[in-house]
């Protein structure tokens, strides 16, 4: 299995995301530079979080139209797996690969902390490794987090299982709709959170629950 | 042409930073304020003005969560 990660100017998670993917066994990862629209023949894509492109207009504005982008929604409308983290899911929300948008935070303040999440949806290509309702502790660090769609959009995303992980009661960081923390697209193969999984992949952070999501993608590829 | 886009949080979303402004103002002496929204302005020189609004949908606001509204001074 061959995980690109995504590397903007601004970027700042691109080294934790590698190294959480070579942590999945048989795995590896190389960065993909944003001004090369080649990705390498790689296997799945990570677009990491950090303030791309200086978060200028709007959060992950600018970055969805980056060289590299273009190629990762290509990427995404054939099938490959994307795995959107914090400024990740930001963009991935901008270029459309994901329904709703991110928010400042509802207290205007940057939030970082350990947060519990419940997923919701177990058995997708992000969450393979999670039962439904099981918990997993991994950190969150943002100021424009607060997840928003439109009623009707919701109501479809419902319909369709989108809502992929929730912030566990008393958890949610940033006044998000529902306590909504991570959502898929409808083909299931785009997946995009606020918090960082890739923070929490080895037991010398305090918690490694978040490498299951990086196992759980490299079981859907295998 | 000189133009101008005013970018709008969307009515009925969550507005933080207004929110903040509107509580801030009493602190400072002013009283009476009500309903303030904070958004952005863009001013821009454009060729061809009628490529403005293609311009909004795609990259200056984010029609899910913003409205905007094009002012093009005389």
């Amino acid at each position: 299995m061959r995980f690109g990660v995504v590397r903007f100017p601004g970027s700042c998670d691109e080294v934790d995301a590698v190294h959480a993917c070579e942590r999945v066994p048989g795995a590896s990862a190389q960065l993909l530079w944003h001004r090369d629209p080649d990705l390498h023949g790689v296997e799945a894509v990570v677009v990491p979080g950090g303030f791309s492109y200086g978060d200028y207009l709007r959060v992950g504005a600018i970055a969805r139209f980056s060289p590299v982008m273009e190629s990762v929604i290509r990427f995404s409308r054939g099938g490959g797996l994307v795995l959107g983290i914090c400024n990740g899911f930001q963009v991935l929300c901008e270029a459309g690969l994901l329904p709703g948008a991110l928010l400042p935070n509802d207290h205007l303040r940057f939030r970082c902390r350990q947060v519990e999440l419940e997923g919701v949806e177990a058995g997708t290509s992000f969450t393979g490794e999670l039962t439904a309702g099981e918990r997993i502790s991994v950190p969150v660090k943002h100021t424009s987090g607060r997840y928003y769609a439109p009623p009707e959009q919701l109501e479809s995303m419902h319909a369709q299982g989108q809502v992929v992980l929730r912030y566990a009661p008393g958890h949610n960081p940033n006044g998000s709709l529902e306590d909504i923390a991570g959502v898929r697209n409808e083909a299931g193969n785009v997946l995009g959170l606020m918090p960082h999984p890739e923070h929490a992949a080895d037991p010398l952070s305090g918690s490694d629950d978040g490498l299951r999501i990086f196992t759980s993608i490299a079981h859907a590829h295998a | 042409m000189r133009a101008r886009v005013l970018v709008r949080p969307k009515e009925g979303i969550l507005d933080p930073q207004g929110v903040a402004v509107e509580r801030a103002l009493p602190a400072l002496g002013f009283e009476g304020v009500a309903n303030v929204h904070v958004g952005r302005l863009i001013e821009l020189d454009i060729d061809d003005a009628s490529r403005l609004p293609e311009m909004c949908e795609k990259l200056l606001a984010n029609p899910l969560i913003e409205d905007y509204e094009i002012v093009e001074p005389a």
